[in-house]
């Protein structure tokens, strides 16, 4: 499925308007990110299908942040799903990365996919190859909301119970690019406790992905203690939709409530 | 420019899980689960997170050193080595191979773990040998 972002690829860097792509190769079975900046590397590019369609996806935007940090002269181009458009969008909202230096590359996901990540817009506008697939249902979020408090409660301490704190949740959030993170903060969380102090560490990470979180759903596949962390960043998104009206990513000019500062 | 990522595995403990070291132009600059390893299926604990950083830790031992006068100093491998020899030596002769114990360590290939243990039990005469994946 990959001929016409080989092709795109192949022409940008012919034509030097890119310094590399940033993509996923296959090498030996394993599926890694990689910057493809010779043409003849191609042949070995990916989508992240390994057992699946899509279920090898790596925090590229998170990477594309440290090129940029490197090289700020220079222009990439990168392979972006709906969830990854997404973020860019906030991305370059936060002033993480400039947009013009930034080419977009599009995939769309098959509704297999969009169904399993229940995603809102399974395909980036700049869509190049793949389908436009249809937006799935929140049934997760649904569920948990038929819950009364108390069991709600229950429900999610027993969750965080299981953390282990390893911040994979945070280490792979391509949203997550603060220098100083609460989550080590001492006077806050506890270091050296294992769950971290419950209900606190994850609602504060819950809270810090207000107009970030763009469900790409990687911290959910990160996290080794299988806490469905994708559905508490989607709550927290249908929440900031209803109170403040703003839908992370879907903008590109509209800033999220937590990023307006009024000077009065 | 270069910017890739390379898989290799997590050296902390005996699980093996899979990683990718991201290299930018010939320096590790960080470190992601591997989503296609079947031991650890795009996961990691907190020490996998972070094994970019010992790699280029300032702290990290990359010569041999020797304490005279209780301060450790840089010296060379012939001389490291053979004062580890006659020590290892005088204190087998004297209070038997019993009296040594051996650690060794994830961070080393299976190979190099082998040749400890033959070092241990065949060289020095005794079974006191450990490794950190067990702790």
């Amino acid at each position: 499925m990959s001929t016409k972002i080989k092709e795109a690829v192949r022409a940008l860097l012919a034509e030097g308007k890119i310094k590399g792509f940033l993509g996923l190769r296959e090498e030996h079975g394993n599926i890694m990110p990689h910057l493809f900046c010779d043409p003849k590397e191609l042949d070995s590019l990916s989508l992240g299908d390994w057992k699946k369609s899509g279920d090898t996806r790596y925090p590229l935007n998170q990477m594309m942040i440290q090129l940029a940090i490197a090289y700020p002269n220079e222009t990439f181009a990168i392979l972006v799903r709906g969830c990854d458009e997404r973020g860019l969008r906030e991305l370059f909202k936060w002033k993480q990365l400039a947009e013009d230096k930034v080419i977009l590359i599009g995939i769309g996901c098959p509704d297999e996919l969009a169904r399993a990540c229940e995603c809102e817009k399974p395909f980036p506008d700049s869509l190049l190859e793949g389908p436009q697939g249809t937006r799935a249902e929140n049934e997760k979020v649904a569920s948990l909301d038929k819950m009364d408090l108390e069991e709600r409660f229950t429900f999610w301490e027993a969750e965080f119970n299981r953390c282990i704190k390893c911040l994979g949740c945070r280490n792979i959030c391509p949203m997550c690019f603060c220098n100083e993170c609460t989550l080590e903060e001492a006077n806050l969380i506890d270091t050296g406790e294992v769950p971290p102090a419950n209900p606190t560490f994850h609602l504060v990470r819950a809270i810090h992905m207000v107009g970030r979180c763009i469900d790409c759903g990687l911290c959910e596949e990160a996290c080794p203690a299988d806490i469905p962390l994708r559905t508490l960043y989607k709550k927290v998104g249908e929440i900031i939709s209803k109170e403040f009206g703003y839908k992370t990513g879907f903008s590109v000019d509209e800033k999220s409530p937590f990023n307006i500062i009024e000077v009065k | 420019m270069e910017f890739k990522t390379v898989l290799s595995f997590c050296p902390y403990c005996g699980c093996g899980c899979g990683l990718l070291l991201e290299v930018l132009d010939g320096k590790i600059v960080g470190t992601l689960p591997s989503k296609t390893s079947p031991v650890n299926q795009g996961k990691l604990c907190v020490k996998g997170w972070n094994v970019h950083e010992f790699v280029i830790s300032p702290n990290r031992l990359i010569k041999p050193m020797v304490r005279k006068n209780d301060t450790l100093e840089n010296s060379s491998w012939d001389e490291a080595l053979h004062l580890s020899a006659t020590r290892l030596k005088e204190i087998k002769e004297k209070y038997g191979p019993d009296s040594i114990g051996v650690l060794t360590s994830a961070k080393c290939t299976n190979e190099e773990n082998y040749l400890l243990q033959k070092f241990t039990r065949a060289a020095i005469g005794t079974n006191n040998i450990d490794h950190c994946a067990r702790l």
